[in-house]
């Protein structure tokens, strides 16, 4: 199980408060789809994907972007019990989605960053850090069920 | 993956803003890195404070902008700019190349926050093409 302490609880409950999900969701994705074009892979029934323009005024990816920010909240409400919320979702990525757990780090990198962009100064090095560190929770329960 | 016309203005860009504040840039992501991934701690043993407040670590992280900085003014030849410090990277200091990544996460996340409005994705996409290529390069005289 995952110590959290309650200055790591306290920071993440903090911040989660001023995040939009759709926003901060659909920014992460075109950052994603725009600086790791392989990552289209996954998504062929988006439509247009071909510039940055298309992308980030795609509203597939501001719904799906959404979608996953939202998931991200489960994690949050559950900090003592990541690996068992996500045991079905995990299994959803491997078995039916197929998509390589390296892509959970680089969605959860472009996350960082937008919160980043969008806190500035407020996004501590201490911010940083605990959230770093509950994306790579959620990566890891996220990849636990992949055989 | 190689750095376009496009991508190399992006750099170029963003960087003509980021390299006079380099001590304050090149300090938070070096503290953040420090924090945030603490393996990368191992490296500076020898420093006594490894806060973003700490004299050493801005030393030393304006050191890293300035040398990213020698990179984008021979951009075109990251390789040969890179040269002397690869050797220094693979024979004295022997940092393993994978925290390379890792602290070109955190500059990019330090970019973000200084220049919101500068940082869009297209740039976000040249800058980490840019840092993979220093990484590379850095890496080269390992083994």
């Amino acid at each position: 199980m995952v110590h959290w302490t309650d200055e790591e609880r306290d920071i993440i409950k903090t911040f989660w408060g001023k995040i939009d999900a759709e926003e901060a969701g659909h920014q992460a994705l075109t950052r994603v789809l725009v600086v790791y074009p392989w990552t289209q892979r996954y998504f062929s029934t988006f439509g247009n994907l071909s510039k940055p323009s298309a992308i980030a005024g795609n509203p597939k990816v501001r719904a799906h972007g959404k979608r996953v920010v939202v998931a991200l909240g489960d994690a949050i409400k559950n900090l003592d019990n990541v690996k068992a919320t996500y045991a079905k979702l995990s299994e959803l990525h491997s078995e039916k989605l197929h998509v390589d757990p390296e892509n959970f780090r680089l969605l959860g990198e472009a996350l960082i960053i937008v919160l980043a962009g969008q806190f500035g100064a407020a996004f501590t090095p201490a911010v940083q850090a605990t959230w770093q560190k509950l994306l790579a929770v959620v990566i890891a329960a996220l990849s636990s069920k992949y055989h | 993956m190689p750095l376009t016309d496009a991508d190399k203005n992006h750099v170029r860009s963003i960087w003509s803003k980021a390299s006079g504040k380099a001590e304050e840039l090149g300090a938070q992501a070096l503290a953040r890195m420090l924090e945030a991934f603490p393996n990368t701690k191992t490296y500076f043993s020898h420093y006594s404070d490894l806060s973003v407040k700490s004299g050493q670590v801005h030393v030393h992280g304006k050191k890293i902008i300035d040398a990213l900085t020698d990179a984008v003014n021979h951009i075109d030849d990251i390789t040969g700019a890179m040269s002397a410090l690869s050797t220094k990277h693979a024979h004295t200091l022997r940092v393993d190349p994978a925290n390379f990544k890792t602290l070109s996460h955190t500059i990019l996340v330090v970019l973000a926050i200084y220049f919101p409005a500068d940082f869009t994705p297209e740039v976000h996409l040249a800058i980490d093409k840019f840092l993979a290529e220093v990484s590379y390069a850095l890496a080269e005289k390992y083994r």
